[in-house]
């Protein structure tokens, strides 16, 4: 039983790194994901981030612009969820307490 | 040959921490242990973005007076940095709520082994 | 429980580190925008400074610094700073969390963002320092006697 499970995680190691080899060069600037245009002729988003966020909002650090400005809506809803851990953690371990005493 | 290797090696280290991680999820019979093999996991999910944001020649995400915007071959993309970034702080916070549940699970059942669990819970 | 062991060298060298950590906290949220930081790094440092306090001097000597009972009060604070942010730029007529409509007199709206994005950072750090807290809190309580 353990044997196989062995077999099935080192398949998946074998899949997994033999799908990566067919991934681009890594830190290629010529990368779709680094070129001007994408593919169906729109302009790429990470582009417009470079160039326009000193001129939107003065900041130079522009994963600042992004997560505060352009996606703040998003980190909006990451501070949520980091506030409902936190109050999972108060009420899970207060109704454990309760029930000891 | 050695221009394939040195494009592709983050990608085969990062799936062999993934393996890590899923190797403590099958593996081992204590749940602290498989929540921590969750935590290498998402770790390197992070990594991957991580490493396929890099460009040769460019510099880090802030503006630097000298180095020309319009050429964007200049900066680093700052879409992925910006989503491990807040992924990295909201893992965190999950990994606590898995901690606080597990707790819990200790305090009711007394133990935390796959297999007591399963036939204290029956 | 295994009583906490009292170490006074510890609890020394963590009371000099712990104002410098909470000083560097604070200038990485604030100086997130020039520089590799903002909130969430920083509330993380802020974390991390009374976390110190709390590993090495107990429950009761680090009530002094920070008590338990801010926690909740301070995550919702840092919250309702950047939902109130999205609301007030709501009822200045733009959309919400659109900051260029903050009605601060006397500037452009490129720098009433600026100032907007520094003002969510703050609420960001807040939040995530009080969770941090609360978390630690919350998995300890009852086990030392310190």
């Amino acid at each position: 039983m353990k044997l196989l499970k062995f077999a099935i995680l080192a398949l998946f190691a074998g899949v997994l790194i033999y799908a990566s080899n067919d991934l681009p060069y890594r830190g290629d600037p010529d990368n779709l994901m680094h070129a001007e245009r994408s593919i169906t002729d729109t302009p790429v988003k990470g582009n417009y981030f470079i160039q326009e966020a000193y001129n939107d909002a003065r900041t130079p650090n522009m994963v600042t612009v992004v997560l505060g400005d352009y996606r703040s809506i998003d980190t909006f809803g990451e501070q949520v969820v980091i506030f409902t851990a936190g109050l999972i953690t108060i009420l899970v371990l207060r109704k454990q307490r309760r029930r000891e005493e | 040959m050695l221009e394939f290797f040195t494009g592709h090696y983050a990608y085969w280290f990062t799936v062999i921490l993934l393996c890590v991680g899923v190797y403590g999820i099958m593996f081992k019979k204590n749940l602290i242990k498989k929540t921590i093999g969750l935590a290498i996991l998402q770790i390197s999910v992070v990594m991957y973005w991580v490493s396929i944001a890099n460009k040769w020649d460019a510099t880090v995400t802030t503006l630097d007076p000298n180095i020309p915007v319009d050429q964007v071959a200049n900066y680093l993309n700052p879409l992925p940095h910006t989503l491990m970034l807040t992924a990295i702080v909201v893992g965190v916070a999950t990994l606590g709520v898995a901690f606080t549940l597990l707790i819990a699970i200790y305090n009711r059942y007394g133990t935390l082994d796959e297999q007591e669990l399963l036939e204290k819970i029956q | 429980m295994k009583e906490q062991f009292q170490s006074p060298i510890v609890l020394l060298g963590s009371r000099l580190l712990s104002p410098y950590i909470m000083l560097f906290g604070w200038y990485v949220i604030i100086h997130g925008h020039y520089s590799p930081g903002g909130g969430f790094q920083g509330g993380a440092l802020l974390a991390a400074s009374v976390l110190l306090i709390r590993v090495a001097g107990g429950t009761r000597l680090s009530s002094l610094q920070l008590r338990e009972v801010i926690n909740t009060p301070m995550a919702t604070l840092g919250v309702a700073i950047y939902f109130l942010t999205g609301v007030v730029a709501v009822l200045a007529g733009g959309f919400f969390l659109d900051y260029g409509q903050l009605p601060i007199p006397g500037l452009e709206a490129a720098w009433l963002r600026y100032y907007g994005i520094l003002i969510i950072e703050v609420g960001i750090g807040l939040t995530v320092m009080a969770i941090l807290i609360m978390i630690y809190d919350n998995m300890v309580k009852g086990e030392d006697h310190a």
